[in-house]
C-alpha cells in the first residue's frame, strides 16, 4: 500500500473508531491514538524528509488534509461530549422552585406618613408649602384668635387636654398655625399647608382617637374668593381620588371661617352606589373649608377690607382608615408590626 | 334635635317632596340629617339609600284607626277585656290587657267610643313584650279560650315609644277605618345642630330654613293676644337684679286650669321629638321650647303664695350667694356661688336660672294656677354654671348658647295659648316684662360687588334679598345696596365687615354652594421657598426605610412611670419637669414625653414576639418644659430601634445571627452618609439606660449628635424581652437637619487600575480601631483610596496584651498606573508612622 492508500486508510479508520469512542477517557486515546507523535499521520509527517521529491507535495498535502479531517471530526465528537455531559449534568441540577426565596428585609413608611407625602405632593405642585407649628399651644391660639373668645359655644366642637399650666393645652387642631403663619408672613399672600399631630380629649376605641394628624391648607391674599377655594379643593380632590372624582360642599359651622363648608368626595369604594364604608350614602366626608373669617384675618394681621383667603383642613388618619378600610383606628398608634408591614 | 316630619308640615307645605328629599335640603342648607326614623311612613323605594334608616313601616291594609264601642269582661279571666270594635268594614270582638280600657268595663255600649289603633291579623309590628324592638308578625291564638288574631296597640307597639302600659287613646275626631299610616304615619329626622344654627334647634326653626331654601311660603304659629292689663301685676311682682345675666324676664299667668292629659297628636309628637309627655301644662311648655327654641318655665302659683305667707309672691332675679342651697328637679341638691343666677321669691331660690327648676315649686298634678317663665339668661354665665354645676338639660343646652330676647315674648304668647287649649284655663290679664337690655339686631349692607368679591360670581342683589327675606331678614335696595336687618330670632349675624361675611354665607348656602363656579388661583403666586426641612426628614425616612426599617408614628401622651423603666431604679425622677395633662383620658397617659427612647423600647416590647427580628425607627418631638418660658421646646428627634436575628431564619439558615451594637451602629453609619455628615466619630459614652462597656456617643465635629448602645441587661429586666440584645439609638434630629448636607464633591473614578494588599499589624491591646484606622488613612495619602478591616486576631504567639489587626489596603491613582514600587513606598510609610504612633509591628505572614 503507498502511503497515500495508508493515509486514506487511517483516515476512514480513526473516523469510525472515534465514532464509537463514550467516554472522555476514549477520546482521550483515541486522540493520543491518532494525533499523537506515534500517530499514523504524524508519523507520514516525520517521514516526509525520506520520501521523493515528486511524491513529497503530495503526501503532504494528504497529510495534512487528514490531520485537518481528525482534528475537526475530534473538536466536533468532543463538543458533543461536552454537550452531553453538561446536558446530564443540568438534568441532576433541578430544584425544587417551589422553595421559598431568600427574602430581602424591606422598610416601610408609616400608613400617614405615606398619606401625608402625598398630600405635601398634591399641594406642593400647586405652589403650597409646608409650615409647622408647635403641638403645645397657648389658649390664644388655639380658640380665641380663631374666633372663639373664652366660653365661647363652638369650643364645644374640640374636647380639648389642657396642661396643667394656666392658659396651656394640647392643641386641638392645626388651625392656630395659621395665625402663625399670618403673623409672620403679613402682608406677604400665602400659599401653605400646615401638617401636624392634635390631639382631643377622646374616649379610645375602634372609631376615636386622642392623637392624630391633621393637614391644614391656608390661602390668603387679594381677591382670594369662595369660587378659588371650590377649584383649588376639587383639582386636590381629582388628584388624589381620581381625575373623575365628583365632589360636593355642603353647608358647615367653622367660627373662624365663614362661609363654612364640609367637602364630601364620591365614594371611591362604591362608586356612590352606597357601601359599609361611607355608610350606604355614596358620599365620603374628607375635609372642612371656609373663607377665613374677617376676625381671624385681622388676628393675623392683614386688613380684612382688603385680604381674603380660605382654609381647608383635613384628618390624614380618617382618609388613611377610609382608603384601606382599616377598622380600628388605634392600629395607626400601636405600631404593629403586623399592621405596618401591610403597607 | 329629633324633628318629626308631620310637626314640620305645619309651618311649611312640603307637599311633592320625598322624604329623602327633605332630607337632602336640610343637609345642604347645614342642618346635617344623621339618620331618619320612620313611624308608620313607608321606606322609600330602591336600595340605594343617601340616609340611614330606622324604625317600622305600618301596611295600610293591616293598621287602621278603629273605634271600641264596647269593653265587656273576660269570661275567664280578670286582667283582660273584651272589646267590641269595629274597623270600618267590620265589626268584631278584641281581646286586651289594656288598664286605660278597663275603666269603660261592663258600662255597656260607650257613648263617646274611644278611638284606637287598630293591627289585623297579619300585622308586622314591635313585641310589646320583649325589651327593645323586636318585629313580630301578628297571628292567630286562642288566649284563656277566646280566638285572637288582632291587637288594639300600644306606642311601643308601633314604634312610636317605649310606652306599653296601655294602648293608644287616638284623638275623638280620628276617622275610623282610615289606614293608620295616613293619619299619623310619621318621621323623625336627626338633626346634628351646629354651633351657629342654634335657632334651628327648634321645629320653626327647620321649618323656617326649608321655606327659604324650597321658596315656598312659612306659616307661623300665633300665640295668645297678650294683654297689657293689670291684674298680674297685683298678683305678683318681679324684680331683676342683673340685667348684665338676665337682659330679659317674663311672666304671664293662666287660671282655671284642669289636670288632663295633652290631645293625643301632642304627647305623639313629644314622644317623637325624646321627650316624655306628662300632661297638658308640662307638655305646653315643652312643645312650645321645642316648636320655638325658647326653654320655659311653669310655677304652681298657689304655691308661691303659700311660700310668701299668703300674701303677694315676689319674683326676684339675683345671683346667688356663696354658699346657697337648692334641690333641683332630678332630685340633686346643689350649693351654689356668687356667679349663679337664680330666679327666686321671698322665701329663697326657685330654680337655677335657665338651667332647671326647683323640686318644690314646679306644677303638679293638681295645680290650676299657673305663672309661666320666659325669659333671657347670658350664655357665657349659664355655660359657666353648668360647667360648675354639671346639669345636662334641654333649657341649660339652648341657653348656654344664646337665645334671642325677643323669642321670650313669642314663646310666652304660645305656650298661654296652648295650656288654654289643651288644659282648659283662661287667661289671667296683663303680662310683666322686665326687658332693660334691648338686644340691637343689626342692620347690615351689602353690595353685588362684596358678593362678586367674595364668592366669585354674581348672585344678583334681588335673588340675596329674596333669600335673606325667606330666612326672616327685613331687606331693602336702595343705589346697588343690600340692606338687611336681621330678624329678631337669630344672635350670629355681627356688625359691619363681619356682618357682610355672615350675610354672604347665609346667602350662599341657600342659593346652593353647588351652584358657584370653580375657579383656579388666579392671585399672583407667593414666593416659592421650598421645604428644605421637611425635604431632609423625608430623606431621613427614605434612607432608614431604604436599609430595612420600618418607620412608625408614636404617642405622645405617655406617664413618668413608663418613662422611667428606662433607669435603672425604674422609677420616676422626680426631678423632671414634664408637660403635665391637667384631664389625663387614662392613668398612663398623664404627660408629654420627654424619652423618644422610652417609647422606642416600648415598641421593641410589643413588638418583639411577633417577629424574629425587629428593625424600627421614629422621627418625633419630645416635649421639655424650659423655666421661664410658657411653652416647652419642642426637640426633634430620631430614634432607632433593634433586636432579635439580623435576618429571618428560614430552610437554608434556621438559627440566623443575633444583632449586636454594630448592627446598630451600621444603621447610624448609614445614615449619616446618606446625609453627607462631615467629621463623624463615635466616643465610648455612660448612659444611664445602656450597657457600660456597649454604649457611644456620637459627634460630628464638636457637636453630639445622640447616643447608641445595648439596653443595660438590669434596664433590659423593666421590659419583657426574650434572647437578644436591645439596642437603640436617640439622636438629636435637629442638629441631623441642621448638619447635613445637598451640596458635596463627589469623588472622581479613576480609569486606571487598582492594587490591593493586606497588612496585619499587632498593636497593644486598648488601641482603637477607629484611631489606628485614621492613622493608616493619614499615613497612607490620597494614593491609599480604601482600608478594610477584616481580622481581629488575639493569641498567645502575639504575647499577652496584644492584638493583630488585619487589613485590606487597596491603591489607585487617578492619572497612572501604579507600579510595586509605588506600593511599597505606601506600606512603609504605614507601618513607620504605627511603629511610631502606636508600637505597632508588621505581622509576618
Ligand atoms: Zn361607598
Amino acid at each position: 500500500m503507498s502511503v497515500l492508500e495508508q493515509l486514506e486508510q487511517e483516515k476512514i479508520t480513526a473516523l469510525s473508531e472515534l465514532e464509537s469512542a463514550q467516554t472522555e477517557a476514549e477520546l482521550e486515546a483515541w486522540r493520543l491514538a491518532h494525533l499523537g507523535k506515534s500517530s499514523r499521520v504524524m508519523q507520514a509527517f516525520s517521514a516526509l524528509g525520506s520520501a521523493s521529491k515528486e511524491e513529497r507535495p503530495l503526501i503532504g498535502k494528504s497529510a495534512n488534509a487528514v490531520k485537518v479531517a481528525l482534528e475537526s471530526a475530534y473538536a466536533a465528537k468532543n463538543e458533543a461530549m461536552r454537550q452531553l455531559a453538561l446536558a446530564q449534568a443540568v438534568e441532576k441540577e433541578r430544584l425544587d422552585v417551589t422553595l421559598p426565596g431568600r427574602a430581602l428585609r424591606r422598610g416601610r413608611l408609616h400608613p400617614l406618613n405615606q398619606t401625608l407625602r402625598e398630600i405635601c405632593r398634591v399641594f406642593g405642585d400647586m405652589g403650597f408649602q409646608v409650615y409647622r407649628s408647635p403641638e403645645v399651644e397657648t389658649d390664644d391660639y388655639n380658640f380665641t384668635f380663631l374666633n372663639m373668645p373664652p366660653y365661647h359655644p363652638a369650643r364645644d366642637m374640640w374636647d380639648t387636654f389642657y396642661t396643667e399650666k394656666e392658659g396651656v393645652l394640647l392643641r386641638t387642631h392645626t388651625s392656630p398655625g395659621q395665625i402663625h403663619i399670618m403673623r409672620e408672613r403679613a402682608p406677604e399672600a400665602i400659599r401653605a399647608i400646615l401638617p401636624g399631630t392634635t390631639m382631643r380629649y377622646e374616649q379610645l376605641t375602634a372609631r376615636s382617637e386622642i392623637e392624630f394628624v391633621q393637614v391644614e391648607v391656608l390661602v390668603v391674599g387679594k381677591g382670594i374668593t369662595f369660587a378659588d377655594m371650590k377649584g383649588t379643593l376639587n383639582d386636590f380632590a381629582a388628584r388624589t381620588f381620581g381625575k373623575d372624582a365628583r365632589t360636593r360642599l355642603r353647608p358647615s359651622h367653622f367660627p373662624f371661617t365663614e362661609p363654612s363648608a364640609e367637602m364630601d368626595v364620591e365614594c371611591f369604594v362604591c362608586g356612590g352606589e352606597g357601601c359599609g364604608v361611607c355608610k350606604g350614602s355614596g358620599w365620603l366626608e374628607i375635609l372642612g373649608c371656609g373663607m377665613v373669617h374677617p376676625t381671624v384675618l385681622e388676628y393675623g394681621g392683614y386688613d380684612p377690607n382688603v385680604f381674603s383667603g380660605f382654609a381647608a383642613g383635613m384628618g390624614i388618619d380618617r382618609s388613611t382608615l377610609m382608603r384601606y378600610r382599616v377598622d380600628d383606628i388605634r392600629h395607626f398608634r400601636n405600631n404593629d408590626v403586623r399592621f405596618l408591614e401591610q403597607f | 334635635m329629633k324633628a318629626p316630619l308631620s310637626w314640620i308640615k305645619d309651618y311649611v307645605n312640603l307637599d311633592g317632596l320625598s322624604i329623602e328629599e327633605i332630607a337632602r335640603h336640610l343637609t345642604m342648607t347645614g342642618l346635617e340629617v344623621d339618620g331618619i326614623l320612620l313611624v308608620g311612613l313607608p321606606k322609600p323605594e330602591g336600595e340605594k339609600h343617601e340616609f340611614k334608616y330606622e324604625g317600622l313601616s305600618w301596611d295600610p291594609d293591616k293598621f287602621v284607626v278603629a273605634r271600641v264601642d264596647e269593653v265587656m269582661p273576660h269570661p275567664n279571666a280578670d286582667k283582660l277585656v273584651l272589646c267590641r270594635l269595629n274597623d270600618g268594614a267590620k265589626e268584631m270582638i278584641i281581646l286586651t290587657g289594656a288598664p286605660n280600657l278597663f275603666p269603660y268595663k261592663a258600662i255597656g255600649p260607650l257613648a263617646e267610643p274611644p278611638k284606637v289603633a287598630y293591627a289585623r291579623e297579619g300585622a308586622q309590628l314591635y313585641d310589646g313584650h320583649q325589651p327593645g324592638q323586636v318585629l313580630t308578625k301578628l297571628k292567630r291564638a286562642v288566649i284563656r279560650g277566646i280566638e285572637s288574631f288582632s291587637m288594639i296597640c300600644s306606642e311601643k307597639e308601633l314604634g312610636i315609644s317605649e310606652e306599653h302600659e296601655g294602648v293608644i287613646i287616638l284623638d275623638g275626631d280620628a276617622p275610623v277605618g282610615m289606614p293608620l299610616v295616613d293619619y299619623m304615619g310619621d318621621a323623625v329626622f336627626d338633626i346634628s345642630i351646629l354651633p351657629n344654627m342654634v335657632r334651628d334647634a327648634s321645629i320653626i326653626g327647620i321649618a323656617r330654613e326649608l321655606a327659604a331654601v324650597t321658596k315656598r311660603p312659612l306659616r307661623e304659629p300665633e300665640g295668645a293676644k297678650l294683654s297689657r292689663g293689670t291684674r298680674l301685676s297685683e298678683l305678683v311682682s318681679l324684680e331683676v337684679r342683673d340685667p348684665e345675666l338676665n337682659p330679659r324676664f317674663m311672666l304671664g299667668m293662666i287660671e282655671d286650669a284642669q289636670p288632663k292629659p295633652s290631645p293625643y297628636w301632642v304627647q305623639r309628637r313629644l314622644s317623637l321629638a325624646g321627650m316624655r309627655p306628662i300632661d297638658a301644662l308640662v307638655d305646653a311648655t315643652n312643645y312650645t321650647m321645642l316648636d320655638t327654641g325658647e326653654p320655659l318655665h311653669a310655677f304652681d302659683y298657689d304655691l308661691l303664695v303659700r311660700r310668701a305667707g299668703g300674701s303677694k309672691p315676689a319674683i326676684i332675679t339675683r345671683v346667688a350667694e356663696k354658699g346657697e342651697k337648692l334641690t333641683t328637679l332630678d332630685g340633686n341638691t346643689h350649693t351654689l356661688d356668687d356667679s349663679m343666677e337664680l330666679v327666686c321669691d321671698s322665701a329663697g331660690p326657685l330654680s337655677l336660672a335657665g338651667v332647671m327648676g326647683g323640686s318644690e315649686t314646679g306644677i303638679h298634678a293638681g295645680s290650676s294656677r299657673v305663672l309661666l317663665e320666659a325669659a333671657s339668661w347670658n350664655f357665657i354665665n349659664i355655660r359657666k354654671t353648668i360647667s360648675k354645676v354639671r346639669i345636662a338639660s334641654e333649657a341649660g343646652w339652648r341657653f348656654s348658647r344664646g337665645v334671642h330676647p325677643a323669642l321670650a315674648e313669642y314663646a310666652l304668647s304660645l305656650c298661654l295659648k296652648r295650656m288654654a287649649e289643651w288644659a282648659g284655663g283662661s287667661l289671667v290679664d296683663g303680662v310683666l316684662d322686665a326687658y332693660t337690655r334691648v338686644q340691637v339686631d343689626p342692620l347690615v349692607r351689602l353690595s353685588e360687588a362684596e358678593i362678586v368679591s367674595a364668592l366669585g360670581a354674581p348672585i344678583p342683589l334681588e335673588e340675596a334679598e329674596d333669600i335673606l327675606t325667606r330666612l326672616g331678614f327685613s331687606c331693602r335696595i336702595e343705589n346697588d345696596q343690600l340692606s338687611a336687618q336681621t330678624p329678631a330670632t337669630r344672635l350670629d349675624i355681627g356688625e359691619g365687615i363681619i356682618g357682610k361675611a355672615n350675610l354672604i354665607e347665609e346667602i350662599s348656602r341657600v342659593y346652593g354652594y353647588d351652584r358657584l363656579p370653580a375657579t383656579r388661583l388666579s392671585a399672583e403666586l407667593p414666593a416659592q421657598a421650598g421645604n428644605p426641612k421637611l425635604d431632609m426628614e423625608e430623606r431621613i425616612r427614605d434612607i432608614l426605610v431604604s436599609a430595612g426599617l420600618q418607620d412608625t408614628v408614636a404617642y405622645r401622651q405617655t406617664s413618668p412611670e413608663r418613662e422611667a423603666r428606662l433607669l435603672l431604679e425604674n422609677a420616676p425622677d422626680p426631678a423632671l419637669e414634664y408637660v403635665r395633662i391637667k384631664n389625663p383620658i387614662t392613668p398612663d397617659r398623664t404627660v408629654l414625653r420627654r424619652s423618644s427612647l422610652a417609647t422606642m423600647l416600648e415598641l421593641l416590647e410589643h413588638n418583639h414576639k411577633f417577629r424574629p427580628g425587629l428593625a424600627m425607627f421614629e422621627l418625633g418631638p419630645v416635649f421639655l418644659p424650659v423655666e421661664g418660658q410658657l411653652l416647652p421646646d419642642e426637640a426633634l428627634r430620631l430614634t432607632i430601634g433593634m433586636t432579635g436575628t439580623r435576618e429571618y431564619p428560614t430552610w437554608q439558615n434556621n438559627k440566623p445571627e443575633q444583632k449586636d451594637f454594630f448592627d446598630l451602629k451600621g444603621a447610624v453609619e448609614t445614615l449619616l452618609k446618606g446625609l453627607h455628615i462631615e467629621n463623624v466619630s463615635y466616643r465610648p459614652a455612660q448612659h444611664l439606660s445602656f450597657h457600660p462597656g456597649k454604649c457611644a456617643e456620637v459627634w460630628a465635629g464638636e457637636q453630639k449628635l445622640g447616643v447608641l448602645g445595648e439596653l443595660h441587661p438590669l434596664v433590659r429586666e423593666h421590659y419583657e424581652f426574650e434572647s437578644g440584645a436591645v439596642l437603640a439609638a436617640e439622636l438629636d434630629a435637629d442638629l441631623l437637619l441642621a448638619l447635613s448636607q445637598t451640596q458635596f464633591n463627589h469623588q472622581p473614578i479613576s480609569s486606571y487600575p487598582f492594587m490591593v494588599e493586606d497588612i496585619a499589624l499587632i498593636v497593644p491591646e486598648e488601641t482603637p480601631a477607629a484611631a489606628l484606622e485614621a492613622s493608616i488613612r493619614e499615613a497612607g495619602g490620597k494614593l491609599l483610596v480604601n482600608v478594610r478591616l477584616f481580622d481581629i486576631y488575639r493569641g498567645e504567639k502575639l504575647g499577652e496584651g496584644k492584638k493583630s489587626m488585619a487589613y485590606q489596603l487597596t491603591y489607585q491613582a487617578q492619572d497612572r498606573t501604579l507600579t510595586d514600587k509605588d506600593a511599597e513606598t505606601i506600606r512603609n510609610r504605614i507601618v513607620r508612622a504605627l511603629a511610631k504612633e502606636y508600637g505597632a509591628v508588621l505581622r509576618s505572614q
